[in-house]
């Protein structure tokens, strides 16, 4: 980065590098215009902004001042300091929960990534135009439906008497036909499947986007160099869009790790808890059990978690190539 | 560099703070579990709507009669054997709004609401619906709101009880004399000053009594060659393995976590055949020392575990949710199934003829059966407005003869009430009359129950469905399977 000349005044102000140069060029326009501006930038932040503070900022700031209260949702909050976040601890199968979320982690994140990586490059390069579309729009589908009405048709498609088995029945493969969602070793697959219908159409669509920012020249020179579609994908395509996967990665790990919606309407956690995550515990602690407090605390536990997983993989998708 | 990744490990953290929060957030779907719980009388919207038909031809009549000599005086008038003069709490004659909370799908009090209008016009009903899984969450800030419900279908009670969201009935009930009524109708809406259920002062009122029982396919039956109702535990495990070695399904019952686990039915039925039914009760009703954890429990839990390896329910259960259930039993998938009178109406429909009910039988022959039987429960807000038109509406419910018709005809399940009542008449072939027959058995033998699953807020979600779901799997025993809900009992009372 050029480093431009600049008075002790600037100096002082920007303690940073990355971002002197946007800084004096901003000074050194008029003052005026740039307030105006700046004004009307902040206009067109505000309603977003004020729905962000009202329904993310105001309930996580609450969830965790509840967190330390033993409260029924009605009634006088008495002081309990941490000790909520001790007894959170005695919930049944906590940890099984906890492993189930990083279970998913495979089928939610790294699947929908991978292979929307592969489709997404497919697309690219073969079905662009019309084809193209069609291809984007099934597959971005499954985000337009609403989940609720998605899990129903999964919990009718993967029951015993349910197409899926029909399927593999009249492919010869009855033996392994099952109650994909009442079984104790595959609901958890078959809930992964249905994470993986919902989040391939919305990682597929954003590495998309990244890859029609590449410039044509660098693969038009890769093939004269007789590249084939393979080196071209892991040399080319995957370095590019780190930042893409980057955000795939961090929305759909977190989608993970906090699940509830689709674990929700297929399983509610069973059979016994073997799909069990940490969403639908604090669901359950705090609307069945009138238990705020507690549910405030392992939903803040849960929020810890999260950020420890994903700060790493921003971190990673961040850095700068020198 | 470093004011560049702060943002975005800021972004990054809001972004998962956002989704963190929607996971918090009450989700829409329904939770069938409790639903399953207390009235247990989630689904059968359309078939419901069909009898309510039956209602209006057979009832309207009545009703215009009244309606044309008008209003609350006549209906004084009117001879109803056991309703006591109108020197108590009433409507009075000016106009009357009540504000009223029903459950979404289940038409009884909006049937019996309506017919009310009829009798009398100046009350009139503000009715607001909602699901079952959402009343829950929402009824602690509408009893405690601004504007408190007159009349609210409760979820639970005891919680709001304590909290002293309810109105306390006492003195309704000492006016309108329900305290001289059948004994054990009222007991399941008595709290406590502990807390405990069961006895204490009255916090809601039921509308009518459910009752639980084993359904069967009189087709499927008498080809296994069952004559008559089994007798005994015995005998009926006898038809369970002939039916079995038949090549059929001996039973159809439901186990997704989405709707609760439905062998909680069956395990609670063994267990009142095996033993008795008081400390089962004392255990619902959270007394000092109770457990579940007793023997002949153990014995109950042990042929339930049987029945499970000898591959007498589905396969497949632990994915079946209530309504599927239901209706493969209703085509003809299993020759008997574990439900109660809430379902009268959709086996009707889509099986008449080819269903009875029979009530669990006793472990030793000539012993008394017993049955699970909950109240469909409604109560008023301590701060209610028209409280008093409130409570003249239950004693109403309890004792009009059209009223009490609705609830049968409607509900399918007995109204409950005054001894020497009306008794409604019911459709031929129905077999609302089985089940109804099977209450006054139950009655007289003072063998009801209220369910295990209702002993605190979540043990169904949290006990019975996991622990049961895990017999099933083979991944719990008998003796495992009460120590985990036992253990998750305390858990839930030691807050």
């Amino acid at each position: 980065m050029p480093a431009p000349a600049r008075s002790a005044v600037e100096s002082t102000v920007m303690s940073d590098n990355g971002t002197v140069a946007l800084a004096s060029s901003r000074r050194t326009s008029p003052s005026r215009v740039a307030r105006r501006e700046k004004i009307i930038g902040w206009l067109f932040v505000v309603p977003a902004l004020l729905m962000y503070a009202v329904f993310v900022l105001l309930p996580l700031v609450l969830s965790v001042q509840y967190s330390f209260f033993r409260w029924d949702g009605i009634g006088p909050m008495t002081w309990m300091g941490l000790q909520n976040y001790l007894t959170v601890l005695e919930v049944p199968d906590l940890l099984g929960t906890i492993y189930n979320a990083f279970r998913l982690v495979l089928f939610f994140s790294f699947i929908p990534v991978t292979l929307g990586l592969v489709v997404a490059s497919i697309i690219h390069r073969v079905a662009t135009g019309r084809l193209g579309e069609i291809a984007r729009t099934v597959l971005f589908l499954p985000q337009v439906i609403p989940l609720v009405a998605a899990g129903i048709i999964w919990g009718w498609l993967l029951a015993l008497p349910g197409l899926i088995n029909q399927m593999l029945r009249a492919a010869g493969l009855g033996v392994i036909a099952r109650a994909w969602l009442g079984d104790f070793d595959w609901a958890l697959p078959a809930v992964g499947l249905i994470g993986i219908w919902v989040l391939l159409g919305f990682c597929t669509v954003l590495l998309l986007t990244g890859m029609t920012k590449v410039d044509p020249a660098l693969y038009e020179s890769a093939r004269i160099d007789g590249a084939g579609w393979l080196t071209e994908f892991l040399s080319i395509t995957v370095p590019l869009l780190r930042q893409e996967i980057g955000v795939c990665l961090t929305v759909t790990v977190i989608a993970a790790l906090a699940a509830f919606d689709i674990v929700y309407v297929s399983t509610a956690g069973g059979p016994g808890n073997s799909t069990a995550v940490p969403g639908i515990q604090i669901y359950i602690l705090a609307f069945t059990e009138q238990r705020i407090g507690l549910a405030s605390a392992l939903a803040v536990l849960l929020m810890i978690l999260v950020l420890v997983v994903i700060l790493p993989i921003q971190r990673l998708s961040r850095e700068e190539t020198p | 560099m470093f004011k560049k990744r702060a943002l975005w490990s800021m972004f990054s953290s809001f972004i998962a703070l956002l989704l963190l929060v929607s996971a918090c957030a009450p989700a829409a779907p329904v939770i069938q579990t409790q639903v399953v719980v207390q009235t247990a009388a989630p689904v059968v919207q359309t078939q419901v709507v069909v009898q309510t038909q039956v209602v209006v031809q057979t009832v309207a009549p009545v009703v215009q009669t009244q309606v044309v000599t008008a209003a609350p005086v006549v209906v004084t008038a009117t001879p109803l054997p056991a309703t006591p003069a109108p020197v108590g709490p009433s409507c009075g004659t000016d106009p009357v709004t009540m504000n009223a909370y029903f459950e979404t799908g289940f038409d009884i009090p909006f049937k019996l609401t309506d017919e009310f209008t009829k009798q009398f016009p100046n009350v009139t009903f503000d009715t607001k619906q909602d699901q079952f899984a959402n009343l829950i969450n929402e009824t602690p800030r509408l009893l405690s709101g601004d504007n408190p419900p007159d009349l609210i279908r409760l979820p639970t009670m005891v919680s709001f009880a304590k909290q002293g969201l309810l109105m306390n009935l006492d003195g309704y009930a000492k006016a309108f004399g329900w305290d001289k009524w059948p004994v054990p109708q009222l007991d399941q809406n008595r709290v406590a000053a502990d807390g405990t259920r069961g006895a204490g002062s009255l916090y809601a009122m039921g509308l009518n009594y459910s009752l639980t029982g084993i359904f069967y396919n009189k087709k499927l039956a008498a080809q296994i060659g069952m004559t008559q109702p089994p007798q005994t535990l015995d005998e009926f495990e006898g038809l369970l393995a002939k039916a079995k070695s038949a090549g059929l399904l001996p039973i159809m019952e439901w186990g997704s976590a989405k709707s609760g686990m439905g062998l909680a039915f069956p395990l609670q039925a063994l267990m009142a055949s095996l033993g008795p039914t008081g400390p089962i009760n004392d255990w619902i009703f959270q007394k000092q020392g109770a457990t579940i954890d007793t023997a002949s429990n153990l014995t109950a839990a042990q042929h339930l575990e049987t029945w499970i390896k000898n591959g007498y329910f589905p396969p497949d259960i632990n994915a079946i949710e209530y309504t599927d259930a239901a209706a493969r039993f209703t085509k003809g998938e299993g020759v008997f199934t574990f439900n109660g009178d809430w379902q009268n109406a959709g086996y009707d429909s889509g099986m008449p003829g080819n269903v009875g009910f029979f009530l669990m039988p006793p472990a030793t022959a000539g012993g008394k059966p017993a049955a699970m039987s909950a109240p469909l429960t409604y109560g008023i807000a301590a701060k209610a407005k028209h409280a008093d038109c409130a409570a003249f509406f239950f004693n109403w419910v309890a004792s009009n003869p059209t009223a009490r018709q609705i609830d049968v005809t409607v509900g399918g399940s007995n109204p409950g009430g005054p001894s020497g009542a009306s008794v409604p008449t019911v459709a031929q072939g129905s077999v609302t009359t089985e089940t109804l027959a099977a209450g006054n058995v139950i009655g007289e033998a003072g063998t009801a129950m209220d369910f295990i699953a209702n002993s605190t807020s979540s043990i169904f979600a949290q006990g019975w469905t996991p622990e049961l779901q895990k017999m099933v799997g083979g991944k719990q025993d008998a003796a495992g399977l009460l120590k985990a809900v036992q253990a998750e009992y305390l858990r839930e009372l030691a807050r």
